[in-house]
């Protein structure tokens, strides 16, 4: 049976006129405003934050072009005689920072077991909150605090350091730590008492990190552990700690970047000298930011762009930090680890 | 398989421990998981955990003060800590197999570390208020300022109005400019995106790692030295919007993805424009969040002291004026008056600091009450 032509026709009508409408009405003149204007303050974001990169960057070109690769070698600070590099100022803030995380990291990674595998669940959500407490108390009461409180009572575990393990270098002092009337001085305002300090400051950031993700630790491997028999400290050590693996590393990252960049705390504590040294236990020690703050005051303008370069340099190795931790912490949170 | 081990293993099975991991999946399926109690001490850990405190503090005691003769309360803590450790060791494995032995020991150095940390909260605070306090409880010291006052003048004269009214001033204009750039970012991230979005986050979240000092330092080079612009409470403002604003952004942004998708879909399909969707659904939705990111801006904007060390310096009179003449501010009044050396100074830098320590002990209990009424609404 055929049909007529009209009604073929009709047909093919039709089928043109099924065709979907669109759907997409386009933007109102209204969410051209909006999307424009919070499209604009995001780009004055940008420009704002990337010029203080760039602006940063470009001081260190004369800086560079002054001072030579010397820059990066030199030991000393004595703008008098334009003897200007942040070798033993680098050394030091790493080693500050090191030492915190040193100090840290064990605290952190068990308190964070604590708080996320031991505590009793009605006091869990208080330990919890009072780790973000810790992290959001200024970083000067806690310099005053470790100034006034931890200092003379460190050095006394600074001077039994250097009794017992001067074998390590690390722990060697200048002074005779076994003389009868010992040198408290000698003790004081040394990296090591800067270090613990940061540590302090540092633990709460790296404990949220961690507890964050072995809260995470899937329900089912905890039961199959149990199942099998492991103790609580086997389930741990078979399931929360390699499911946390990622970000165990990551929140010890942030810290270290955290720990690099800390100015208050250490300024407070710390007395300067301009020296490589690798005895952390003995008095005076410089950190970039604490460099940055004590001499920016009657710093020329080549000075100035001095600091800034090595505030640049300070910058990438935070930078570099923060981004392997990031790395991490998104990777573990992925549930890539869990079968790890 | 013998007669005892099979009777074991049947004890074992009818024990209430397995039959609740393996019942429950038929009985009460949809029940959620819940992880059996193994955390309970038996009366033998108990009793060993007592037994060796006491043993270790009667033999530390006896080691330490007599026969040794050492002295410092630190390291007296120190060898029962560790002497504790190893008697609970010896006395768990008398009796118990090694993966028991192991497990207590952890528990007692995961509970030790948690209380260090407690600890050292506890003492900085208490350390911080028990040193304020003589000057905290004469009201001049809120009501005065310092010009004219020595730094070793009584405490009856002299206060620190200048430096609250300060803080406040820098605080309020630099959280005034960051919060709208921040969360105006944070909704340009979450809600426009776009290419150029990817560039901003990247770049957002690498000025995090800007050490505060250099926001300060940049601040100093680019508008002091090269622009001659005076040091004022809006230069001190705009050190600390540089150090907050990727802070606030990246707060913000992580607090708008958690928004659910349906809520915007379900107001676009309503026919709402999407200026329309963010104002009266996402932003919303988010407040309490919103809102506890702000708060923590604040107090860490009001903690901040590394960059007003470089832009502004610390006055003693009165000004609240931020467009001309410098301001002091809370934590450039602590640093100066602890690193003075004069006593009276001192006290008054832990005043300061103590009412510093309130502000952000009183800003982070109202987080916690607005997190308790987003939990409650639910």
């Amino acid at each position: 049976m055929t049909l007529p032509t009209e009604e073929l026709e009709r047909l093919e009508l039709e089928e043109w006129l099924d065709k979907p409408r669109s759907i997409d009405p386009g933007l109102s003149t209204a969410d051209h405003v909006f999307r424009g204007s919070v499209r604009l303050i995001g780009g004055f974001v940008l420009v704002m934050t990337g010029a203080i990169g760039l602006f940063l960057g470009y001081q260190a070109i004369p800086t560079v072009g002054h001072y030579g690769l010397r820059f990066f070698t030199e030991t000393q600070w004595q703008p008098s005689t334009d003897h200007i590099g942040i070798a033993a100022v680098l050394v030091g803030t790493i080693e500050v920072a090191l030492t915190a995380l040193a100090i840290g990291f064990p605290i952190a990674l068990l308190t964070a077991l604590y708080i996320s595998e031991y505590a009793p669940s009605w006091l869990k959500s208080t330990l919890i909150s009072m780790i973000d407490l810790m992290a959001a108390i200024p970083s000067i009461i806690y310099g005053i605090w470790g100034a006034a409180i931890l200092q003379p009572k460190t050095i006394y575990l600074s001077r039994w350091l250097s009794q017992h393990v001067a074998w390590i270098p690390l722990f060697k002092v200048d002074t005779d730590p076994n003389a009868a009337s010992w040198a408290k001085s000698a003790y004081t305002s040394s990296a090591f008492i800067a270090g613990i300090v940061v540590a302090i400051m540092v633990v709460p950031l790296a404990c949220a990190v961690m507890r964050g993700v072995f809260d995470q630790a899937p329900i089912g491997e905890r039961e199959a552990a149990y199942a099998l028999g492991a103790t609580r400290w086997g389930m741990i050590r078979s399931v929360v700690i390699p499911f946390g693996r990622g970000g165990i590393i990551g929140g010890t990252m942030l810290a270290l970047g955290r720990a690099l960049g800390e100015t208050v705390a250490v300024l407070l504590i710390i007395s300067t000298t301009y020296d490589i040294k690798i005895k952390i236990l003995s008095a005076g020690t410089q950190t970039t930011s604490a460099l940055i703050a004590s001499l920016f005051g009657e710093a020329t303008k080549r000075q100035l762009s001095a600091l800034l370069t090595a505030g640049f340099v300070l910058f990438l190795m935070t930078l570099a930090v923060n981004t392997v931790a990031a790395v991490f912490v998104n990777r573990s949170r992925s549930g890539a680890g869990t079968d790890a | 398989m013998t007669a005892v081990e099979t009777d074991i293993l049947r004890e074992e099975m009818l024990s209430p421990a397995v039959s609740n991991t393996v019942q429950p999946r038929t009985a009460a399926a949809l029940a959620p998981d819940v992880p059996r109690i193994i955390g309970r001490r038996t009366t033998d850990e108990f009793a060993s955990y007592l037994g060796s405190a006491l043993a270790a503090l009667a033999l530390v005691w006896v080691v330490y003060c007599g026969v040794l003769a050492f002295s410092g309360t630190l390291g007296f803590i120190v060898c029962w800590w560790l002497a504790f450790i190893a008697l609970y060791g010896l006395i768990s494995a008398m009796s118990n197999p090694r993966p028991i032995v192991a497990d207590r020991l952890v528990s007692v150095v995961v509970l030790s570390a948690a209380m260090l940390v407690g600890l050292a909260l506890l003492s900085t605070i208490l350390h911080i208020f028990h040193k304020g306090w003589p000057a905290l409880h004469h009201l001049n010291f809120y009501t005065q300022d310092m010009s004219g006052v020595r730094p070793t003048a009584a405490l009856t004269e002299g206060g620190i109005l200048h430096a609250i009214v300060g803080s406040g001033i820098e605080v309020g204009i630099a959280v005034a400019i960051s919060l709208p750039l921040g969360v105006a970012t944070a909704v340009y991230l979450t809600e426009v995106g776009g290419r150029l979005s990817r560039i901003v986050r990247t770049v957002v979240e690498a000025m995090t790692a800007l050490p505060d000092i250099l926001a300060g330092l940049f601040v100093y080079t680019v508008l002091i030295i090269s622009f001659h612009a005076e040091r004022t409470g809006l230069t001190a403002a705009l050190a600390l919007v540089v150090t907050i604003i990727p802070i606030i952004a990246r707060s913000a942004e992580v607090v708008l993805r958690v928004v659910p998708g349906g809520l915007r879909e379900a107001s676009l399909a309503l026919g709402a424009s999407q200026s329309q969707t963010v104002r009266r659904v996402v932003l919303p939705t988010a407040r309490s969040g919103l809102a506890t990111a702000l708060i923590l801006g604040i107090a860490r904007i009001a903690g901040e002291t590394a960059p007003l060390l470089i832009v502004s310096s610390a006055t003693t009179y009165f000004n609240s004026d931020p467009l001309h003449g410098q301001m002091n501010s809370l934590p450039l009044f602590i640093i100066s008056s602890v690193r003075s050396g004069q006593k009276q100074a001192i006290i008054r830098g832990y005043g300061a600091a103590a009412l510093l320590l309130t502000l952000v002990l009183g800003l982070f209990v109202l987080t916690r009450f607005l997190a308790r009424d987003k939990a409650a609404r639910r």
